[in-house]
Formats: structure tokens, sequence, C-alpha cells
């Protein structure tokens, strides 16, 4: 048994230690504030954690405001669609349209479509309201891949926030599942078209294809089960383990405390930004209003999903142009690039494999492979300490270079989708675009890779260049022996530690199959594979300028063109490609760079 | 050392270069850029029967009478024989500028009318002549205002949207192929397409779709056509993948320029 102690005095007391005492009364207004707080406070405890949050310090970024567009799109979301279930009827029962959209007057539709149409055009502001609803969820997707690729470029994954970056994979996926069953609500002819892919798509799995099929829509498609089973994922299921999903979201990067970029003073040991309270909470909470602002803005001056103009669902029309939502994209332009002859007759079944690819397996692939990329590279570099420092992008070159063709890969499969489009917009042969993309999709990723790769080795390259030697200046200066020289102007200790902050890397070394007595190791054959990502990761590194370069080029005089000496490349085992002008000064050029790579990380 | 110079290094210099190159060199190829010739139809202009005009304008690809003609390359035809298209096909493919044909191409384009209302007539009575077809089609037959836009609403999206787009707006066919878009096409002249058929259309004759189905669609069409822009503008009514490209540039575009603009605020 154990027996918890009541502290003596208000529980607030205990946060004031070592505060300096008020030395003068405080107003009757502040004694009336304090009098309700204090009641609060004997009766809930929460002085504590409402202290720990508005004292919590934010470093401050636009890139860190990505996520944030997300976050309030969320919100906007949830705002705008707890309005709309109170007119959306989730029916198939069939009705007769009555409403004052001319055009579908005497039509024959579902009560969904007929509830949608009267929003659109019968309740006042329904349509700002549908439209602020929709434009938000696109928002919410386009918020949450940009703040995804700010997470990944810099490398905020890395440990302690593994859990963070698969949770808010796991997010993205739900997010585009919710997206799909809300845009296939409506039971408009284009959203019809989507759920009948979607049946489509659930058929092509081997075996239980068909059942599953059955099983989701109760029956032969359409039947009248689905609007309500989309219904109720769409605005309770999905939405509650998107919503706790977020919040686990949100609590570890408080836990976790934000990352900030490099720079002076700031460490891996420290957050340097503003306290919540009050900068913080003035920017995000003004930046909700701009978020919510802007979206409004659009959705007053620009249709979208205009599902009166799709006219009501019927299985027998399809319209061109019949697309996803762009987040679902990705997986129609992987069906349309799919090839015919994928799909085979095996004793009088058939394997769809021309569709299953591109939906069935492409989708959690894009997902799987996200989220586990952290663990990948983790095993690749053998890195197991914490990191609360962003990298720049440049200083990781692979890793930004496998970003950008995964970014480019995607966006082929995303682009691919609207070939139709494409065709009629820029009058060419649709069949010719779809080779394009065919072709595309396996020689652009590659190519990417390496002109990123490059970009970012050529920008360190440059980083290393500026802090050696300065910039020019323009001034031509004449010597006392009559020789001239240009003068370089020096940077400040700020200006140089962004360059040079970062830490030197080498690809691992290969430990000896066989130890001092001949006996094979077992885990060589892992290591051997290790050691070639490894290489392939870190073999053209360029690495920060030490401290000892930055004297032998000061030595040589900062005012003058510093003529580099040839590289002494012995200190790095396994680095075979000579970069000239990576090249430090002198004997000790690899000094704090040791062979057995990212191990050692001697920070001078 | 002026002002300008002093900037030079300044990070926006290079995108600045870039944007003044780029606006010089579509300023200046705006200027010298060849215009399209536009010919002048002199030699129709004082030709009357539509014998003499087909055989001034369209024998070359569809021969002296009509018959039609071989490119002499495979089974590539220069121009289908006419008889028995009727004086709506003629109708509809001078009268939306298809014909006479600028220049071989997967599908004749719509373009400028190159005739007068009267020499199409006569061209179309001359073809008319060669074997019996479909007529072009009353005033009455084509009025919006006689037609149910509902009914039509609903055929159309049977029979038309998906090649032409749930609005109209057009869609893609194979290989360079295409239904163009219907927006400003008069009554008329859908209802003559419907009855032909033309470029990779199918017929849909009046066992297909009744005359006063025909009508229906065309009241569709006018309605959706005059009809207000309900949800603000309709973003060429193309379909998602417009929003979704919307959504990248504008939205995000303009919440990341608030953003960085708030990121300045506070540092």
């Amino acid at each position: 048994m154990s027996t918890e102690s009541i502290p003596a005095g208000r529980p607030a007391d205990r946060l004031r230690d070592g505060d300096t005492p008020v030395t003068h009364a405080p107003s009757a207004a502040a004694r009336k504030v304090g009098g309700v707080a204090g009641w609060i406070d004997d009766r809930t405890n929460g002085a504590r954690g409402i202290n720990y949050l508005l004292r919590k310090v934010f470093p401050h970024h636009w890139s860190f405001m990505l996520g944030e567009i997300a976050m309030y799109s969320l919100i906007i979301c949830l705002l705008s669609g707890a309005l709309l279930t109170i007119w959306f009827v989730p029916s198939a029962g069939h009705t007769v349209y009555d409403g004052s959209y001319v055009p579908l007057r005497g039509t024959q539709m579902s009560e969904a479509y007929a509830s949608t149409l009267d929003i659109s055009f019968d309740v006042k502001g329904g349509l700002l309201i549908r439209q602020i609803h929709h434009w938000a969820a696109l928002m919410f997707l386009v918020g949450l891949t940009v703040h995804m690729f700010r997470v990944f470029f810099t490398g905020a994954f890395r440990k302690p926030r593994e859990l963070n970056w698969v949770i808010g994979t796991v997010l993205a996926l739900l997010a585009a599942i919710e997206g799909f069953a809300g845009y296939s609500l409506p039971d408009d002819l284009l959203s019809g078209t989507g759920i009948r892919a979607m049946e489509g798509f659930v058929q092509t799995a081997p075996v239980i294809g068909s059942y599953l099929a059955y099983a989701i829509f109760g029956g032969p498609f359409p039947g009248e089960a689905i609007i309500p089973r989309l219904y109720a994922a769409h605005v309770l299921l999905i939405p509650a383990i998107l919503v706790g999903l977020f919040i686990a979201h949100i609590v570890l990067v408080a836990v976790h405390k934000h990352t900030q970029y490099p720079g002076p003073g700031r460490t891996n040991d420290n957050v340097v930004g503003h306290r919540v309270m009050p900068v913080y909470a003035a920017t995000a909470g003004g930046f909700f209003f701009i978020v919510f602002g802007v979206i409004t803005l659009i959705s007053a001056l620009f249709t979208i999903n205009p599902i009166w103009a799709y006219g009501p669902y019927d299985p027998s029309p399809v319209t061109a142009g019949s697309q996803p939502d762009w987040y679902m994209g990705a997986y129609d332009g992987a069906l349309r690039l799919l090839p015919g002859w994928l799909e085979f007759q095996i004793g009088g079944n058939t394997l769809s494999l021309n569709i299953a690819l591109g939906a069935l397996v492409l989708l959690p692939l894009v997902y799987i492979v996200l989220g586990s990329y952290p663990f990948v590279e983790k095993w690749v570099t053998g890195d197991d300490r914490e990191h609360h420092l962003l990298d720049r992008p440049r200083n990781n070159p692979t890793r930004t270079g496998i970003g950008m063709a995964g970014i480019v890969a995607y966006s082929v499969f995303m682009f691919a989708a609207g070939n139709d489009i494409m065709a009629i917009k820029l009058g060419m042969s649709i069949n010719d675009i779809t080779w394009v993309f065919r072709i595309g999709l396996f020689v652009l990723p590659p190519l990417a890779f390496w002109v990123t790769k490059r970009i970012c080795l050529s920008l360190q390259r440059r980083d290393r260049d500026l802090a050696l030697h300065a910039r020019e200046s323009g001034r031509i200066i004449r010597g006392a022996d009559g020789s001239f020289h240009e003068r370089h102007d020096d940077l400040t200790d700020y200006e140089r530690w962004i360059l040079v902050q970062h830490e030197p890397v080498a690809p691992l070394q290969l430990e000896p199959e066989y130890d001092e007595n001949g006996v094979a190791r077992p885990a060589a054959r892992k290591d051997r594979l290790r050691a070639k990502l490894s290489h392939f990761y870190f073999k053209d590194a360029v690495n920060p300028v030490t401290p000892a370069e930055l004297a032998a080029a000061h030595h040589d005089g900062q005012q003058a063109e510093a003529i580099e000496a040839p590289f002494d490349y012995e200190g790095i085992e396994g680095d075979s490609d000579h970069t000239p002008g990576n090249g430090g000064v002198g004997a000790d050029t690899n000094a704090g760079r040791g062979g057995i790579g990212s191990a050692s990380r001697l920070r001078e | 050392m002026n002002a300008l110079a002093a900037r030079r290094r300044h990070p926006a210099a290079i995108a600045i270069l870039l944007m003044l190159g780029l606006l010089v060199t579509g300023f200046a190829y705006a200027a010298v850029a060849p215009q399209p010739a536009k010919a002048e139809t002199s030699s129709a202009e004082d030709v009357a029967a539509g014998k003499q005009l087909f055989q001034a304008n369209c024998a070359s690809c569809h021969g002296v009478n009509a018959e039609g003609r071989a490119t002499g390359n495979g089974d590539k035809i220069a121009g289908p024989a006419l008889a028995g298209v009727g004086a709506a096909a003629v109708d509809f493919q001078m009268g939306t500028g298809r014909m006479p044909m600028r220049a071989p191409a997967v599908q004749a384009p719509r373009g400028e009318t190159q005739f007068t209302q009267e020499e199409i007539d006569k061209v179309g009575a001359y073809i008319a002549s060669l074997a019996p077809g479909p007529a072009v089609p009353s005033e009455e037959d084509v009025d919006p205002t006689k037609g149910d836009p509902a009914k039509g609403g609903e055929l159309f999206r049977v029979n038309c949207a998906m090649c032409h787009n749930f609005a109209g707006s057009g869609g893609a066919l194979t290989r360079g192929k295409y239904a163009p878009s219907l927006e400003g096409v008069s009554g008329k002249h859908i209802y003559e397409a419907m009855e032909t058929g033309p470029q990779s259309m199918p017929v849909f004759n009046d066992g297909n779709i009744a005359p006063e189905d025909k009508r229906d669609i065309i009241a569709f069409l006018k309605t959706i056509e005059d009809a207000p822009q309900q949800g603000g503008h309709a973003l060429g009514s193309l379909g998602p993948v417009t929003e979704g490209w919307f959504a990248w540039f504008f939205g995000l575009g303009i919440l990341v320029a608030a953003a960085v603009w708030l990121g300045q605020k506070s540092a």
C-alpha cells in the first residue's frame, strides 16, 4: 500500500517558489480574476499544466507553420462538417427533386443527392459552407503533405521523433481515406463513379475480392447500404481516430520539444524561440484566422465539386474528366499507366494485376515506405543519438535526393491521372502523354535524385568555400610591390557558424569477415549490405570546414584568393570521389574526421 | 558605387534578372511573331452555284464530283465521298469553320466560318442533290425554349457526357482526337452534329434520340450555359484536376506567403 501526501497550501503556491514577492497590492480587478482562478485551481490543480503550456518555448520559422496549415484546415473541416450534418440526409432512398435548381427539377435521385442540392441552393449560406468544407479538406491534405516534406528534408524524424513520424504517416493515410469517404457521400455522378472504381479495386483482391466487395456494399453494387456506411465512417469513425492521433501527434511535439534550425546559440539541449504566452499564441492564433480567412475567400470565389452540374448518380453514364481529388490521384494515375496485359486468367479465375498493382498495392506501399524511412536511415547510419537540431537539406544530400526522387515518382503517378485534361488542353495525343509518363516513371526519379544530390553537394562546396575564403568584395588592392589582389570581406562568427555547424560524416567501414582467430562473424553478410548502403549515403560527403582548415586559410591570407593545396585523401578511407574544391589546406585537414565514419563525431 | 550595383549580390537578384529576361523575351516575341495568315475567300465571292463553290473549295480533297479522293498513301483518304451526307453535314462542317480544313490533322478543329450562310446553303443544296441525306433542322426543331432541360440533362449524361464532359467542356479521345467543348455552339449545329456524327462522333439518328429529345439536350446545354456561376468561378468545369491544381498553387501559395510574412513579424 502506498499513501499520497497532500501538500499544504494551494497547489499553485509551489509554482511560485523562488519568485520575487509582489511588493505592490494587486488591483481590485486582478484580485477578482485571481480569486476565480484560485477557485478553479483548488479544484483541478490546473495551474501546473497551464503553467507548463503557457511557458513552453517554440522556435519560429515559416516552415514550422506548414503543419499549422494542416491543423487549422482540419479544425475548419470539423466545424463546417458539423454544420453540414444538420441538413445532409445520408440515404440512398429515391426521391424526385423539386428544389430551385431548374435543370434538375423533376429528376429522380437519391435523398443524399437531393439534400446536397438543397444545401447548395435552398439553405442560406449552405453552398459557402459546403465549399469551405471541401476546399479546407484539399488544403488539409496539401498542408499535411508539405509539412511532411519539411520534416523529411530537415531530418526532423530522427530519434526521438520516429514514432511521431509514424503517427503522422497514419494521419496522412486516414486523411486521404476520410477525404474519399467525404466526396463520395453526395451521390452525384462523379462520386458514384468513384465508388464504382473503389468497388473495382476491392474486387481485384485475389480470392477474397468479390466477397469483400459484397461485404462492403451489403450486396451487389450499388445497393442502398453504401451511403449510410460511408457516412458513419466519414463523420464518426475516421474523424474520431484522426482527432485522437492528431492530439497524440501534438502532445508528442510538446513532450519532445520542437526541433529548431541550427544557428548561433542553438544546441541539441536548448530551444531558442518565443514562449507560448504571449508571442507564439499570438502568431499561431493569428495564423488560424489567416488560414480560415483565405479558405473562406477561396470558397466564396471559386467553385469546388459542382455536384449540381454532375447530375445524380446512375450506374450507366460516366463523364469525361472523371478524376478523384488530388490526394487519390496517384492511384488513378497508376491505373492509367499500367498496361492491360497484366490481367491473367488462371483456371477460370481472373487475376487483375493491371488494377490491383495500382490500387491495392501502391496505396499501402506509399505509406509503408514513408513510415519506415526513419528506421532504414537509422540502420544505415547507425546513429542512435537524439537530434533536436535540424539538418539543412543540403547537408544530407543523399536523403534530400531520395526525398526528391520519391516526390517525383509520386508526382508522375498523380499527373498521369490528369492525362486526358492535359491532352485536351495542350492539344496532344493522350497515348503519347501516357507513354511519356510510363517512361518518366522510371527515368525521372533517378534523374531527380542525381540532380538534387549534385545541387546539394555544390551548395555544400560553396558553403565550404564561403567559410574558408569569405566573400569576394570586388575591390582590387594594389600592393606596395606592385602586385594586385582582391580583398575578401570577412564573415561574422554568426554567419560562419551556420556554414560549419553540421557534423562531418563518412561511410561505415566494413569489419573483417573473419576475426583475428580466423572465425567467421555471423553478421558479416548483413554488415556488408549496411556498409554498402552507408557508402551510398556518404561516399561523396562534403564535410564542414574544421577549425584547423580555417586557421590555415586565414594564415594563407584571407585577403588573397587562397590557392588550395592538393587534397590529402589518406585520412578518409573508401572515398574514391576526388572532389577538387572540397580540399582543405595543410596537413591536418582530416583532423576530426575519423576513418570509422559516422561513429566518430568530433566537434572541434 | 550606385544603389543598383550595391544590390547585385542580393539573393533575389538572380530571380529578378530571370524574370526580367523572361518578360523582355516574351514581349519581344509577341511584337515580332508572325501573325496567322487570314485568307480571304475572294475566289468564292463571285461564284453563285453550289457546285462551282464546291469545285473551287472542296474538290481538291473530296474529288471533282464529291466521290472522295485517296492520298495514294496506303488506304488513307484525302476526303470521303459526300453522296448521302445531306445538307445538315455541310451546314455543320462549313458553318462551324471545320471545312474547308486548313491542314491535314487527326481532326478538323472548329474555326472561323469561311463562307456566308447563303454560300453554305448553296453547297448544301448541291450535296443534297447527289443523294438523299439529313436536312438542316428547322428553327422550331432547335428552339431551346421549347425543350425540357431536366430531361435533356439526363439524356446528355447518358449519351454525351462520357466524351464531352458533364458540363460540355470537352474531353480527350485517343491519339490526339478529342470531343470539343460545346460552349457557344449554336443549337442548330448541336442538332446537326447529333444527326450526322461528324469526325469521331457517333450518329444519333432519330430512332436513337428522337427530334424532341435532341431539342431537350439543346435546352439543357443552353440552360447551363446561361446559368449564373452559382459557386463562383468554375475553374473551367473540368473536375477535380483543376481544383487540386488550384489548391496547390493558389491555396498553398497564399498561405505560405502569409506564414513567411508572420515569421518576419516575430523575428
